[in-house]
């Protein structure tokens, strides 16, 4: 039987969510408009720094870290609502990277030294191993979250900050999530700790189970985008949506999305709750929102027809950001292989 | 006396028991007492088995019952009749049908089951073609039904039947109860794919029925079948299931007890089932959740294509996990079951068995509609049969 018993959580947004969330989607509706999104793929970003400011502001780069250390003392729940919320809109941040994964990491270390910088939102922080990578392991070369403040390297056992490094974005499948390579050569390091590598995989295990509900954002915004243009485009003398071909493949997409959702919603509450089994909710979680949102992206091309495949639909926006999302921190299949072994089901000895 | 308290509801529980002690008491004797005590369904009025409370106190009369060894109404073997028809009756009956009905239905005294698909009406219920022409004061009544469970065990049923063909098809039916123990009622099992007979075929020939059996006035009977439906739904989306629930369960057994079956395919597909059915249980969870806090969730009908696609990927699953067992069948023997066990049985039963549900309590395809059209509000069906009279229908 599986190691963990489910957790009693409530899977429904509270007041203090809503009204976050509702912040959150104003200040994206502001600084990162679709239009202004598509620039990062003509070398034009006049949307990160206007949006991380205006994040500043509300206090989000705080959320996970304690309050003693300028943070707001929330949880992964309120954290898991700004996500989907960059998720729906395509929008590029360091928010997952560095008030994420770099801020749990360094509060499983019980940082004092970086956090209060990334509390207030001065700092960018980002952890130095493969883009795929669900657990620790070597430091890597080509990352995301960079350019960065502070770098967290990882070598051996032993986690080192590292400033001024130098970091070349190159082209990436997905623009808004910028991929860099990064040269520590110089730069100035620190050690944090001589036995980083459960806050490392704690880091990365919360920032799989969160980017869950990017995932669901990223789907949400197709399923919506596609049924209200289905109900506008008429081909044959008649909106399309009243196909029942179209009619059907909408409807298990939104069923698809639905699960989604709760799945998303439990994982971020057994992180938030630290329940035993948050690490099994995560695996389902990113295996499962993972998938769903490139099949809704994938759909919501397909069913654009023509205006789907074009540069200025925002469908490519959402199209590139959930494909690579579902490599990010570990693809479906790698959070299986750890399912599997959590509720004892392996496979064949090979 | 409404607006008991947890104490003071447990306290009524307590003085049942004192005044019928189960172990000294005569089974139908308890179930009277606890009937008339207000017990036996805590929402229900007082005088027809309640108490006028919220439905979530009924645990409290359930535990106390459970843990003193009461007996209890035996609810599998008439899910029908405490599912569907009480809460229709309810709802629709006279002062003097819920006086008749109630008791003996709870008591398990009376099964009762559902005439309502035809032959010719499956998903489009409301074309059903059973006639009941009225004759003085009672009813009689023609026609053939299908797809009835428990009909063999049934002592009353609630009928949809077509009481004025001149009117479009939802607007000529009425709504009734029928005596099962009419002569004129025929019940003969259903053979399905799995070799065994949980349905029944109900032929009505003349069937006569008291005018004071119909429910709801003459042509209100899509109204009243409606309310039966939504019934169904909330006693389907109102459970919680534990973690690996069902089919899942059985396929997972399978793999931990026999390691030496495993490929790296079969795993792929074992890991993506139970994926899907924690999702399936946490969205449940979330549902019943929405239903706590007063928000309807729309998500039942999303909710019962997934059940019907797990099921089948997983029962097909386990064939393939089993491999040269998975060519062995129990036994292809014609039986009645009373209640239906989707997870019983062996491996090809529930292969088989699995393929129903995706047709019964509302087609997959007729499912989707509804999530298309009620949900993401979608242009509906286009409907050529909707202002004809019903006898004007090509058939």
């Amino acid at each position: 039987m599986t190691a963990t018993a489910p957790a009693d959580v409530r899977l429904l947004a509270d007041d203090v969510e809503t009204d976050l969330r509702a912040s959150v989607r104003k200040a994206i509706d502001k600084h990162a408009p679709a239009e202004r999104v598509n620039g990062l793929y003509d070398g034009t970003d006049d949307v990160t720094a206007p949006l991380w400011s205006a994040f500043v502001e509300l206090g989000l780069p705080g959320l996970l870290v304690p309050e003693d250390l300028g943070g707001a003392g929330a949880t992964a729940v309120e954290a898991a609502a700004v996500l989907e919320e960059l998720g729906r809109a395509a929008a590029p941040s360091s928010y997952l990277t560095s008030s994420v994964v770099a801020t749990t990491v360094l509060v499983a270390l019980g940082d004092e030294t970086v956090l209060p910088g990334l509390a207030a939102g001065e700092l960018t922080a980002a952890v130095a191993v493969r883009p795929t990578a669900l657990r620790h392991g070597p430091a890597a070369t080509t990352i995301v979250g960079a350019p960065a403040d502070v770098l967290l390297v990882p070598e051996g056992d032993a986690l080192y900050a590292v400033r001024g490094a130098t970091a070349t974005v190159v082209p990436s499948l997905d623009m808004t999530r910028p991929l860099a390579d990064v040269d520590l050569d110089g730069a100035e390091r620190v050690l944090l700790s001589s036995d980083a590598s459960a806050a490392i995989d704690r880091g990365l295990m919360v920032g799989a189970g969160l980017l869950a509900a990017e995932q669901v954002g990223v789907a949400r915004w197709a399923l919506e985008a596609t049924v209200a243009y289905l109900k506008e485009r008429r081909q044959f003398g008649r909106v399309v949506g009243g196909y029942q071909a179209l009619k059907h493949r909408l409807a298990d997409l939104y069923a698809q999305v639905e699960q989604a959702d709760a799945a998303a919603r439990y994982a971020a509450a057994t992180i938030a709750a630290d329940d035993p089994d948050a690490p099994l909710a995560v695996a389902v979680a990113a295996s499962f929102c993972g998938e769903t949102a490139v099949h809704a992206t994938e759909e919501a091309v397909q069913l654009h027809g023509g205006l789907g495949m074009t540069w200025e639909h925002p469908a490519h926006l959402h199209l590139k950001r959930a494909k690579s999302d579902e490599l990010l921190l570990g693809s479906p299949e790698a959070h299986r292989a750890v399912l599997a072994a959590l509720v004892d089901l392996p496979g064949p000895r090979v | 006396m409404p607006d008991l308290d947890e104490k003071a509801l447990a306290r009524r529980v307590e003085e049942l028991l004192a005044a019928y002690p189960p172990e000294t008491t005569d089974r139908l004797d308890f179930l009277h007492a606890r009937f008339d005590a207000g017990l036996a369904w805590v929402h229900f009025p007082e005088g027809l088995g309640g108490l006028g409370l919220p439905r979530s106190m009924q645990p409290v009369v359930e535990k106390a019952l459970y843990r003193a060894g009461a007996p209890d109404n035996d609810p599998r073997r008439n899910g029908i009749g405490l599912g569907m028809a009480a809460p229709t009756i309810l709802a629709f009956g006279t002062d003097e049908q819920k006086q008749r009905y109630l008791r003996p239905l709870w008591c398990g005294e009376e099964v009762w089951c559902q005439l309502f698909s035809e032959p010719g009406a499956g998903s489009d219920l409301a074309g059903l073609a059973t006639r009941a022409v009225l004759d003085g004061d009672t009813w009689i009544v023609n026609g053939q039904k299908v797809w009835t469970s428990s009909a063999h065990i049934a002592d009353r049923a609630i009928l949809v039947a077509r009481t004025d063909p001149d009117q479009p098809k939802h607007a000529g039916l009425s709504y009734f109860v029928v005596d099962m123990h009419d002569p004129g009622v025929d019940v003969r099992p259903l053979r399905q794919i799995t070799g065994e007979a949980e349905f029944n075929e109900v032929f009505l020939t003349d069937v006569r029925i008291p005018d004071a059996d119909r429910l709801g006035e003459v042509g209100e009977g899509w109204k009243v079948a409606n309310a039966t439906l939504s019934s169904e739904r909330v006693a389907i989306g109102g459970g919680a299931f534990p973690r690996e629930f069902g089919m899942i369960g059985k396929v997972a057994e399978t793999w931990r007890s026999r390691p030496g079956l495993r490929t790296p395919e079969t795993h792929e597909r074992l890991l993506r089932g139970w994926v899907d059915t924690e999702v399936a249980r946490i969205t449940a969870n979330r549902l019943r959740q929405k239903l706590a806090a007063g928000v309807p969730g729309p998500e039942g009908s999303a909710m019962k294509l997934s059940f019907a696609r797990i099921n089948q990927e997983l029962s097909s699953l386990e064939l393939d996990v089993l491999a040269d067992d998975g060519l062995r069948y129990e036994s292809w023997e014609m039986r009645r079951p009373t209640h239906v066990d989707f997870t019983g049985r062996d491996a090809g039963y529930r292969y088989l068995r699995a393929k129903g549900n995706s047709i019964e309590g509302g087609t997959s395809e007729i499912l989707r509609n509804v999530v298309a059209e009620r949900i993401l509000g979608l242009p509906t069906e286009h409907r050529v049969d909707k202002d004809v009279a019903w006898k004007d229908l090509p058939r």
